[in-house]
């Protein structure tokens, strides 16, 4: 882009501002992938899942093994004190965590028929980190438990070779 | 193309809160990973579950590559009436798996 203006040898007050502009497109053209290539932090993700509302603790018990040695399979269950009534039930659980190159992990949504309010999966961790379970209830309140976890042998650094 | 495993009572007393588990044979590729040449390999995972009850949706979940290969998940729901429980997988590379199993409420 720059090249292109330079051959022109004219440059004038215009020509000056477009070449300001070409540069700092130039700039922001390089640093946006960047940005984008940066994983967004566990506090992004999680005010990204809340929409910035208030989070408050308790409630929400996230049990996760405290040393695993495979990152690759992490058993992890989230169950929240919640009557699961109409009135007042579970509507979404969101797990993060903290280090692996994205920071969701899953979100999963309950209806009031779920009886109770408890999800097991199996997740995937990069490296020794923090793993949070967000919840939102019915009535709009977010509560969150999380728990740290070290990591012997990695997931989704291994190379196919 | 892959299997999927779903456990759920087969029977239940109605009102009774079940637990179903189901699995997807899947390798959740990540999309992080590169090969023996340095390529990135593409992404390619099961990015959304649901499960209905008679139709009814009763559990979904968006998954990430964070989760496991052969993505399990256990959750519950509340008997209501004899009938059929679906899943539901959706992949990236527009698969759908599916799977059913049918529970008599009493």
């Amino acid at each position: 882009m720059l090249h292109e203006v330079r051959a022109q040898p004219s440059i004038g007050p215009l020509r000056r501002r477009e070449v300001l502009f070409a540069g700092a497109l130039c700039i922001f053209g390089v640093a946006l992938p960047r940005a984008a290539l940066a994983r967004p932090s566990l506090e992004d993700a999680i005010r990204s899942f809340t929409g910035g509302a208030a989070i408050q603790a308790g409630r929400v018990r996230l049990a996760i093994p405290p040393l695993v040695e495979n990152g690759n399979t992490v058993g992890v269950t989230v169950a929240v004190d919640s009557p699961m009534t109409g009135a007042d039930h579970v509507t979404r659980i969101g797990l993060f965590n903290e280090k692996n190159p994205q920071a969701e992990v899953a979100v999963f949504r309950l209806w009031p028929r779920a009886g109770r309010a408890q999800v097991s999966t199996r997740i995937r961790l990069a490296t020794s980190q923090a793993v949070a379970a967000v919840v939102e209830m019915s009535d709009g309140s977010f509560w969150s438990s999380d728990a740290s976890v070290i990591v012997t042998l990695a997931a989704c650094i291994e190379d196919l070779s | 193309m892959s299997r999927a495993l779903v456990s759920v009572p087969t029977t239940a007393r109605r009102g009774e809160v079940i637990e179903i588990r189901a699995m997807a044979a899947h390798l959740m590729e990540t999309g992080h990973r590169t090969d023996a040449t340095g390529t990135t390999i593409p992404r390619n995972i099961i990015h959304r579950f649901v499960c209905t009850y008679d139709g009814d949706e009763i559990f979904s979940a968006v998954l990430f590559p964070a989760i496991a290969a052969n993505p399990f998940l256990a959750f519950t729901t509340t008997a209501t009436t004899s009938g059929v429980i679906a899943f539901s997988w959706f992949g990236d590379d527009g698969s759908v798996q599916q799977a059913t199993a049918e529970i008599t409420v009493t």
